[in-house]
């Protein structure tokens, strides 16, 4: 197989985009498809203060290596979640590319600096660890970048996560996350604008990426992924897609372009109804917010 | 060939050669699902393995969506 830029041979083949690809030119797609994503979307204003959310994952460490290839101004945040082995060894590798490309790195981490973990947080909430997990990182992410006077907090969702997620919210006609499934969501509110410009990238991509750019990543999974029904959606995605490549892009970026705009009404509306919480001010629907309920619970 | 399989960690033998494509679909594993590495590179799916390549098969499905 040759490479579809220079004809040289090909390292790796995206059956979406029909073509094959030799290590530089595949590089460089990941960045244009970024670059073209950020200008889209309007993801980006020149100045902007980004932070990105960094996991030690290969999702987060493409991201942060492309957007600051793409001359952005941008530091990393990692979240420590208290999830044995796993959550240190998933900071090594994010300190460890920190420090071979002298990037900024911030860590938060919930056992010391919160009192508490995912697992007993979840345990507790009685909410699934994902559910858990995701509330603590939306909740800590935008309060760092309000804390640091960040403009953008941006996270390493790729194609395979918004189209699973997606795949979800149909089979439950999930409206009001369907309105707020967006790969930009506006600062306003006590929010900072929140970006996901790996969108038009595939999990394949941006693992192949950090493989190319000689990235070190952690590979093993979170094992409290473990049942995780979006594993399910991205099988029989996956399944899809070998027979008909270009399947998880034509259903999510067709959602965004024909069906979102039904959906994000309804979702605009529920957020001019929220008030600021009585412990930390983040807007929410109740007096106090979800993570400082789940907080209160997991240190008792 | 000996293959290094991911999450968690194994390895296989197989009688090589082989084209990429062919092994993923004797082990029965989605194209979609995996990147098949060799040395420090990628290989596609026609590239001819032979029998002294050691590769890895890499899951690049994560679990998590928060
Ligand atoms: S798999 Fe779930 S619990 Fe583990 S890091 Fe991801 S979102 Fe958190
Ligand atoms: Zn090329
Ligand atoms: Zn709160």
């Amino acid at each position: 197989m040759k490479c579809r830029r220079c004809r040289g041979p090909a390292v790796i083949e995206v059956r979406r985009h029909n073509a094959g690809f030799c290590r530089d030119c595949f590089l460089h797609h990941c960045r244009e498809q970024v670059r073209k994503t950020i200008e889209d979307f309007d993801m980006l204003q020149p100045g902007d203060r980004v932070l990105i959310a960094v996991s030690g994952g290969k999702d987060s460490l493409a991201l942060w290596d492309i957007l600051r290839d793409l001359g952005h101004d941008v530091d990393g945040l990692y979240l420590g979640l208290g999830i044995d082995d796993y959550s240190d060894e998933s900071g090594n590798y994010a300190r460890a590319y920190a420090d071979a490309r002298g990037a900024k790195l911030v860590k938060v981490d919930l056992p010391t600096d919160l009192g508490f973990d995912i697992p007993t947080g979840s345990r507790v909430a009685r909410r699934a660890p994902c559910s858990a997990c995701g509330l603590s990182k939306r909740h800590l992410f935008n309060q760092a970048a309000v804390d640091n006077g960040y403009d953008v907090v941006a996270t390493g969702h790729n194609l395979d996560d918004e189209a699973a997620v997606l795949f979800g919210n149909v089979l439950r006609w999930s409206t009001d996350y369907l309105g707020r499934q967006l790969p930009v969501l506006p600062a306003g509110n006590g929010f900072v604008r929140k970006v996901k410009p790996l969108v038009r990238l595939g999990e394949r991509e941006t693992a192949a990426y950090c493989v190319l750019a000689g990235i070190d990543y952690q590979v093993e999974e979170c094992p409290m992924a473990a049942g995780n029904r979006h594993l399910g959606y991205k099988d029989a995605l996956n399944a899809i897609e070998d027979q008909s490549p270009g399947s998880k892009h034509a259903f999510y970026f067709g959602f965004l372009e024909k069906a979102s705009p039904l959906f994000t009404p309804e979702a605009a509306r529920e957020q001019e109804n929220l008030q600021r919480c009585a412990q930390c001010g983040t807007p929410t629907t109740g007096e106090v917010c979800a993570f400082c309920r789940l907080a209160e619970r997991a240190r008792r | 060939m000996k293959i290094v399989l991911r999450n968690p960690r194994r390895e296989l033998d197989m009688a090589g050669p082989m084209r990429v494509h062919a092994l993923l679909e004797r082990l029965e594993i989605n194209r979609e699902a995996v990147l098949v590495i060799r040395g420090d590179t990628l290989v596609t799916g026609d590239a001819q393995l032979s029998d002294d390549d050691e590769v890895e098969i890499r899951p690049v499905v994560s679990g998590g969506v928060a």
